[in-house]
């Protein structure tokens, strides 16, 4: 049974026929060859998949493609301002030692990039229950921690 | 991919009991964070099913407070709404605490309160919080909307009494239920996020000077539904607030609970989370230290 949604994914409207049985990743990384979204654990508890519907940070695994019909979605191709260019989010993560395999990282930029979008100068306790819903298995977290803080601190100075 | 039948997204209400009523394999879905894990798990209650999808219904995830003082939370309201939203956070900051101890920040925005109370799990963070609030439940069916307690909605675990083609709509909380008293919820987990409660504990203290005029005292996973510690609760009231009396609270709730061991955690445990954590959640409740 397919059904013909309507999505905005990272600016762009697109129409595709989904098969509603299929998660919001398998549409975004198999039709719309978007694999930066990653599948991790496949039961929305590492968050290696995260992507922001309508600015709310989702696990794409656990969401159906058909809820998307309607809807804006943001993946991780979609934060940078330009191609070739990373958003400051990514630039933190680079700049503070926060990505080492990489695995986690597309999730953990789009958490964290919700985070500073509802809190834009969040405490490190905040940012922690901000990335509770991302599983990184390399970092130990603290440097990822640092790149989110880092960025609020540059923003504010803005 | 999912392995079920077909989705069918509800327009409106009438329209999701219809397609219930009308298909004997129908099932319905909200926020997914919990029927489609169980779909990966290939659970024989989910697969091959036809879902109804309900979280576009208008008003179904509205959250709106009576002229009566009541309070109306849309059964599709997200968690994430819950714990941001106005009229809670005036009036029931207890229930907002409880929601925001749900799994991680992307399961809140997604998983839904009427999913939390309809899969009818005992370790469920909002059940044990509406259920020390007197929380009643509308249901939708095709002879109409009901209204019933929370208390005596679950069954048993997993089983809620809910018959096919009946859906949840709406969960009330009447002004009786929350005004004059303050809340705490206390989720004791091994983690801070993304866990499930060894032991939920929820309260609802009303004082009257350093007296107990009322104390409501639900718990989570402290047997095999959500319950209230009916002994505990006569014992409270009228008593003058201290320790001695919250150690009494705490040691009656063990004759108003059933804990069992699971690999989660002995009975022993969970028995002395139950005659600890009523106290805790008391002084939480009032403004003092008492965070798990």
């Amino acid at each position: 049974m397919r059904k013909l949604i309507n999505i905005e994914v990272n600016g762009k409207a697109r129409e595709v026929a989904v098969d509603v049985r299929a998660s919001l990743l398998e549409v975004l990384r198999g039709e719309l060859e978007l694999t930066g979204s990653k599948k991790g654990c496949g039961v929305g508890e590492c968050g290696a998949c995260t992507v922001l519907m309508d600015g709310v940070a989702v696990n794409s695994c656990i969401s159906l493609a058909v809820w998307a019909d309607g809807r804006k979605v943001t993946t991780i191709e979609g934060v940078s301002p330009e191609p070739g260019k990373l958003s400051d989010v990514q630039q933190s993560f680079v700049d503070s030692g926060a990505v080492q395999c990489g695995f986690c990282t597309p999730g953990l930029v789009m958490a964290a990039t919700a985070l500073l979008g509802e809190q834009p100068s969040p405490s490190r306790e905040e940012i922690r229950r901000g990335l509770s819903g991302n599983l990184c298995r390399c970092t130990g977290y603290s440097t990822i921690i640092d790149a989110v803080e880092n960025v609020a601190k540059t923003r504010g100075q803005a | 991919m999912y392995d079920f039948a077909s989705y069918t997204e509800a327009a409106d209400i009438h329209e999701a009991v219809g397609l219930l009523c009308a298909n004997p394999n129908a099932r319905i879905i909200a926020g997914g964070t919990d029927v489609l894990i169980k779909l990966r798990s290939r659970d024989e209650a989910f697969v091959g099913r036809d879902f109804v999808g309900v979280t576009r219904i208008p008003g179904m995830t509205d959250i709106r407070l009576c002229d009566d003082g009541t309070i109306v939370i849309g059964a599709a309201a997200s968690f994430a709404k819950i714990e941001g939203d106005a009229v809670i956070a005036q009036h029931l900051p207890s229930l907002a605490q409880a929601a925001g101890s749900v799994g991680g920040p992307q399961i809140r925005n997604m998983g839904t309160v009427g999913g939390n109370l309809a899969n009818g799990a005992t370790s469920a963070d909002t059940a044990s919080m509406l259920l020390a609030c007197d929380a009643t439940l509308v249901i939708a069916g095709a002879q109409g909307d009901t209204e019933v307690p929370l208390a005596g909605f679950h069954q048993g675990p997993g089983r809620v009494k809910l018959e096919h083609g009946q859906i949840l709509k709406e969960i009330r909380v009447a002004k009786a239920g929350y005004e004059g008293y303050k809340g705490g919820y206390i989720k004791f987990a091994v983690r801070r996020a993304m866990d499930i409660a060894t032991l939920g504990c929820a309260v609802m203290i009303k004082m009257d000077g350093d007296r107990i005029e009322d104390l409501r005292i639900a718990f989570g996973v402290a047997g095999p539904v959500p319950l209230r510690a009916a002994s505990a609760e006569a014992y409270a009231k009228g008593q003058t607030l201290c320790d001695e009396v919250l150690e009494q609270i705490g040691r009656k709730c063990l004759e108003d609970t059933n804990a069992r061991d699971s690999w989660r955690a002995a009975k022993a445990f969970r028995q002395q989370l139950i005659s600890v954590l009523p106290g805790r959640a008391v002084r939480k409740a009032l403004g003092g230290d008492g965070d798990a």
